[in-house]
């Protein structure tokens, strides 16, 4: 008897799945559990002009500091222990890219608006602020009920694709965090038409509920397009509980410039830029 | 006992903030914003809830008693049950927060945080800001970036308030006709002129200004043996 299809394929394969000009959504929060891998994989794509949704960290610093993005869709960038992240921050103040810049629970909103195929719904938030400012094509929507008030339509944040990492996957695209926090991981692919979710380690389905509570299976695999197995994959975010932040990579990311950095790290495969992270480490432990 | 520091009567007045809160979440930001949160949560208010800065809601000593990741964070917000203690880059003479960036917001001088939750926040639930260096920076007659709204851009939203602004000098409230900064007390030490100096445009001063209450013998010792032991107060607000 047949099973569902197998997804299993290379975050090159993932990537050669993208175009140019599209609208990607990045799973995690911050310096937390970010598709790294398949942000590295991109780096060495052509793949640009992108349209980027998420909440932000160095997947945007990264994607920023490459050019690889025309507009920027946030409420925020930060690295977490280091509240600023430098390289997204000299490429907004040197104008690299467009932005819109909403607030979280809008963000949030718009994810589930598209989620539920909803063109926008109702927020209270973003009146008031310089919110409408920044983004003159936002419009209000009043309550047809005695109240009468109004909120911010937030509009569907609909995507072309989704990159997420999560701890544990199945061939098939069943995917389970094992961290504190959920993140949007699953609205970002719920949100999307095509998702790609690299994991820790890929297992047999059955092992996905053996140690670790049902309600941990975050995404389910008609959501999902492709499944990349990806050790250390969100490297150097956090990834609870297999792995937690790499503070001192991180700090040299920051305070290294991005040539120096790019160069260094980003110029071969995954396992190229694993030894150079290991011989980085060592020679500054020597 | 030695005497009370600066920044331990910044502690006292952040948790004074939560007082008479109820069964809310307290969402400090900063380091003395959370050690004052704690503060209460052990002695006049505990019934608050708290947050292990991630996804945990704990208790006083850390037990875990209940699970907010940030989208559940992001409907307690909506639903109103919480009090934010959020920093500010600037903050004007009405409420108005920036966090977002200095200069022109479509070509930034200095790109910061982003708007974050301020937007939400400010018209959901209960605000107030911490400012640990009270200075013409942070207290500008405009900010650059509108993200936390305040009085009088708000257009009457009926979860709007701001409640209290605790800074490294004193406390400012909102209690004026216009709702626009007021000096509420001033920290042991600091003299109302040296705040108005301190800031951007002109305060509401009262005839008397009372200053920012003593901590209690309890309080102090939670402070300097139980909470922060290893004085991190003391690197956001030198003593």
């Amino acid at each position: 008897m047949a099973g569902p299809a197998d997804k299993a394929m290379t975050a090159d394969a993932a990537v050669a799945r993208l175009s140019s000009g599209m609208t990607l959504g990045i799973g995690g929060w911050g310096a937390r559990r970010k598709p790294m891998a398949l942000v590295r994989a991109l780096l060495r794509s052509d793949v640009g002009d992108l349209t980027v949704v998420s909440c932000g960290g160095p997947d945007v610093g990264l994607l920023a500091a490459a050019g690889r993005i025309r507009r920027l869709v946030t409420a925020f960038v930060t690295l977490d222990s280091i509240p600023l992240e430098p390289h997204y921050r000299a490429a907004r103040e040197r104008g690299a890219f467009a932005l819109t810049e909403v607030d979280e629970a809008m963000l949030l909103w718009g994810l589930r608006a598209a989620a539920h195929r909803m063109p926008f719904l109702p927020v209270r938030t973003g009146l008031g602020s310089d919110v409408m400012r920044v983004n003159p094509e936002l419009r209000t929507v009043t309550s047809p009920y005695g109240d009468g008030e109004t909120f911010v339509a937030m509009p569907a944040l609909r995507l072309d694709a989704a990159l997420v990492h999560l701890n544990r996957a199945d061939r098939a695209g069943n995917g389970q965090y094992l961290g504190p926090d959920p993140y949007f991981d699953d609205l970002f692919c719920a949100a999307a038409d095509t998702a790609y979710v690299s994991c820790e380690r890929i297992v047999e389905t059955a092992e996905l509920t053996k140690e670790a509570a049902p309600q941990r299976l975050l995404i389910p695999r008609h959501r999902v397009t492709g499944v990349v197995e990806a050790p250390n994959g969100a490297h150097f975010t956090s990834c609870a509980p297999d792995y937690g932040r790499d503070e001192a990579f991180q700090r040299y990311y920051a305070s290294t410039p991005w040539g120096e950095f790019a160069a260094r790290f980003l110029g071969g495969g995954e396992r190229e830029y694993e030894s150079a992270v290991a011989a980085w480490r060592g020679g500054e432990r020597g | 006992m030695t005497a009370v520091t600066r920044a331990e009567y910044c502690v006292i007045a952040c948790a004074e903030v939560w007082r008479g809160a109820g069964e809310i979440l307290a969402s400090p930001m900063g380091t003395i914003p959370s050690l004052g949160a704690r503060l209460a949560r052990l002695t006049f208010a505990p019934e608050l809830l708290l947050t292990d800065g991630e996804a945990m809601l704990v208790g006083a000593d850390g037990t875990v008693e209940g699970w907010l990741p940030y989208r559940r964070h992001l409907d307690l917000v909506t639903g109103g049950r919480r009090h934010v203690m959020m920093g500010a880059s600037q903050l004007d003479r009405y409420g108005n927060q920036n966090i977002s960036c200095i200069g022109d917001w479509a070509r930034p001088r200095r790109q910061l945080l982003g708007m974050r939750g301020a937007p939400v926040n400010t018209l959901n639930n209960p605000t107030s800001y911490w400012v640990p260096r009270h200075s013409r920076r942070v207290f500008v007659e405009r900010v650059d970036v509108v993200c936390g709204v305040g009085y009088g851009r708000a257009g009457g939203a009926r979860y709007h308030h701001l409640h209290r602004v605790v800074t490294d000098l004193a406390v400012l409230d909102f209690a004026t006709p216009d709702r626009s900064l007021r000096l509420a007390s001033l920290h042991p030490g600091v003299t109302a002129k040296e705040v108005q100096e301190a800031t951007g445009f002109t305060l509401t001063v009262p005839d008397k200004v009372p200053y920012t209450r003593e901590p209690t013998g309890r309080e102090l010792e939670l402070i300097r043996t139980v909470i922060d032991p290893r004085g991190a107060r003391t690197r956001e607000v030198p003593a």
